[in-house]
């Protein structure tokens, strides 16, 4: 079988539904609203032009050759998800299941968030269909993407800080399935990323595949050829699944996933769950995941609150076990560089989970070699960090303030 | 364990159910407020006509509990709680009480400490079995083998939400009872159990159910009386857990004693 024709529950020994039985009738109903509407034309149609007319699809390609000149000689070309509406790609898998919780007749959503970038997504999605909308975000969070927290309330989402565990995402999810186990009757869970119970990963995996697609059409129209290598950041690992997929049976396209290091895989603070976890059951699903020897989930860090997650969608671990993915670890320090570069040599700055993808880039140009392609999913812009990104490399002027 | 050969809890409800009542079970994390209260604190329950002890260990997730257990449950996480602890706490409570003791975990623990070997040591700590909040029988094929291998009860969840398929399927997998769950909704006391609470256990009981139990938002002797009125049992946790907190030993003893008059 095609790796592509892979639809879940499991992804080999991953995936499945590790859930309280109170979820399983929504997971149920979800699933089999999803496996209708996805080969319903009136749904793809609705979506298409959601695609076309709100958030910007198709997204252009890139060449970036001042950036690839530090790349050992490599074209790189980048996927610009950066440029959709919110700001990401988060957009795509937010569509189609607001249109999804429209089916099912639901009044009300709910979303975890990192970065917040799902969560604006989100917020803007139940705003375009009138839904009630509810984000769990970590404290955490809240602090570092406080911009993100006011866009999320302008567009009248209520937005919770999460202050059990670690107040980051994993925490948020945490809640938000709380929440969801209360309120299934009128809510839908649009859940972020290619994790979590059957039937999101799949579904999120399919909504996000456009990425792929679109840009497997845009770099053979370009250069007349696949790409040697696709790199892209992997968090719970949305965007890079959705580039992924349409090369996942081009047996001479690499598939790279990169995953944060934080301070480096060889300390305790960083969020490589595929490098440095073992397989286990979290949020819903078995995957990889950072634990320690008991099971309990040990808190990640990094620097991109999007990649700050101690697990990884179940079929990142399918492809890292058959060896069809790789995944590399990421410091912050090499993504802040790479952040910067970007910016300086393109005018364009990434957002920081991006700019991990980047970073990796730039390493696997030197050794690809020159003449050799490399596709990078870009999949959000850098606004979100500026706050981050002045203090690491000190922007802002002693004593100033913006009024 | 066959299914015609009940277990302990089981075998204690058969006999309330005879005497035309039924059985109060009690929640307590372990290593809340440290390993050897928590000990004491079952026992404190036992002693006080709580006729089966649900043992909770910590984890790091617990997507099942609301803000009083999940509170507790990560002092003792804080605390240093380890897996281990379990088993010394399952055999300290079986040392000085005869009250069966269920284990209520979350999946990852058991599946990281390898199932088999999980269930063996709990069955050497003289458990009785265990409850799994976020393991449902479509996932459980490992503690199927293990439970049955070793002799332990399973207590698999059921919700207001089920499905009469999985209902009969929650029905014929859980041996000791099924725990019904009363209401939409995460641990934490409420001041009505839902009515979905009789219309689940009765449509637990057409799905084939011996024995059902509610739990989920129980806190009051009430409460515990109008379940018993057509539930095998009734499970209150957080509500001790927050006498255990406020107001320790003696607090968790007298509510326990006034929750056992709703079996009268």
């Amino acid at each position: 079988m095609a790796l592509r024709d892979e639809t879940g529950p499991y992804f080999g020994a991953y995936g499945g539904r590790w859930v309280p039985e109170s979820l399983v009738a929504a997971l149920d109903e979800l699933s089999e609203v999803w496996e209708h509407a996805k080969t319903d034309p009136a749904f793809i149609d609705e979506l298409n032009e959601l695609h076309r007319s709100y958030s910007g699809r198709p997204s252009i390609i890139t060449e970036v050759p001042r950036f690839a000149a530090h790349a050992g000689g490599a074209r790189i070309i980048l996927k610009r998800e950066d440029l959709n509406h919110t700001g990401s790609h988060k957009i795509n898998n937010v569509l189609g299941q607001a249109l999804l919780t429209k089916r099912i007749g639901k009044r009300r959503v709910i979303a975890e968030t990192g970065a917040g970038q799902h969560g604006v997504a989100t917020a803007t999605a139940a705003a375009l269909f009138g839904l009630e909308c509810t984000i769990y975000m970590g404290e955490v969070d809240t602090e570092r993407q406080a911009l993100n927290v006011a866009r999320m309330r302008l567009l009248g989402a209520e937005v919770v800080a999460v202050k059990s565990g670690s107040r980051t995402l994993k925490d948020a999810i945490n809640d938000a399935m709380r929440d969801w186990v209360t309120n299934v009757e009128h809510t839908n869970y649009i859940f972020g990323t290619v994790a979590g119970p059957h039937p999101f990963p799949a579904m999120v995996r399919d909504l996000q595949k456009i990425i792929g697609e679109e840009a497997r059409e845009q770099v053979l129209a370009l250069t007349g050829r696949l790409p040697d290598a696709i790199a892209a950041c992997v968090g719970g690992g949305s965007n890079a699944m959705g580039i992924f997929h349409a090369f996942l049976d081009d047996q001479d396209v690499r598939l790279l996933g990169y995953e944060a290091a934080g301070d480096g895989v060889e300390t305790p603070r960083h969020a490589a769950t595929i490098g440095k976890g073992r397989p286990g059951v979290l949020h819903g699903a078995r995957s990889y995941l950072l634990q320690d020897e008991d099971g309990q989930t040990v808190e990640s860090h990094s620097i991109s609150a999007g990649l700050d997650y101690p697990g990884v969608g179940p079929e990142h671990a399918w492809l890292a076990d058959l060896g069809r993915a790789e995944y590399r670890p990421v410091t912050d320090t090499a993504a802040m560089e790479a952040l910067r570069l970007l910016s300086r040599t393109e005018g364009i700055i990434p957002a920081i989970e991006s700019a991990h993808a980047l970073a990796g880039a730039l390493e696997l140009g030197k050794e690809l070699g020159p003449e050799s392609i490399i596709l990078v999913n870009l999949s959000g812009r850098g606004d979100k960090d500026m706050t981050t990104a002045a203090h690491w490399f000190d922007l802002i002027d002693e004593g100033a303030e913006q009024s | 364990m066959s299914a015609d050969a009940p277990g302990a809890v089981a075998r204690l409800i058969d006999e309330r159910r005879a005497q035309g009542t039924g059985i109060l079970v009690g929640y307590l994390p372990i290593g809340f407020p440290d390993l050897a209260t928590s000990i004491d604190a079952a026992v404190t329950l036992a002693e006080n006509g709580v006729d089966v002890i649900e043992l909770g260990p910590p984890y790091s997730d617990p997507v099942m509990d609301g803000p009083v257990i999940q509170a507790a449950t990560q002092q003792a996480l804080a605390n240093g709680f380890k897996l281990r602890h379990t088993f010394e706490a399952v055999r300290g409570i079986t040392e000085r009480s005869d009250a069966p003791v269920l284990v209520m975990s979350y999946w990852n623990p058991v599946q990281q400490y390898g199932v088999d070997r999980y269930a063996a040591e709990l069955k050497a700590a003289g458990a009785a079995g265990m409850i799994t909040p976020d393991l449902i029988p479509d996932e459980a094929g490992e503690w199927f083998e293990a439970s049955e291998r070793h002799g332990l009860e399973r207590v698999f969840l059921a919700a207001p939400s089920s499905s009469p398929d999985r209902l009969r399927t929650v029905a014929e997998r859980s041996r000791g009872f099924v725990y019904a769950v009363s209401t939409m909704g995460i641990t934490g006391a409420r001041a009505d159990v839902d009515a979905a609470a009789r219309g689940l256990v009765g449509r637990l009981r057409e799905a084939g159910a011996e024995r059902a139990c509610v739990g989920i938002g129980v806190s009051t002797a009430e409460q515990v009386r109008e379940i018993l009125g057509y539930a095998d049992g009734a499970i209150v946790g957080s509500a001790l857990v927050k006498a255990l907190a406020d107001g320790g030993l003696d607090a968790l003893g007298a509510l326990a004693a006034e929750l056992a008059a709703g079996k009268a």
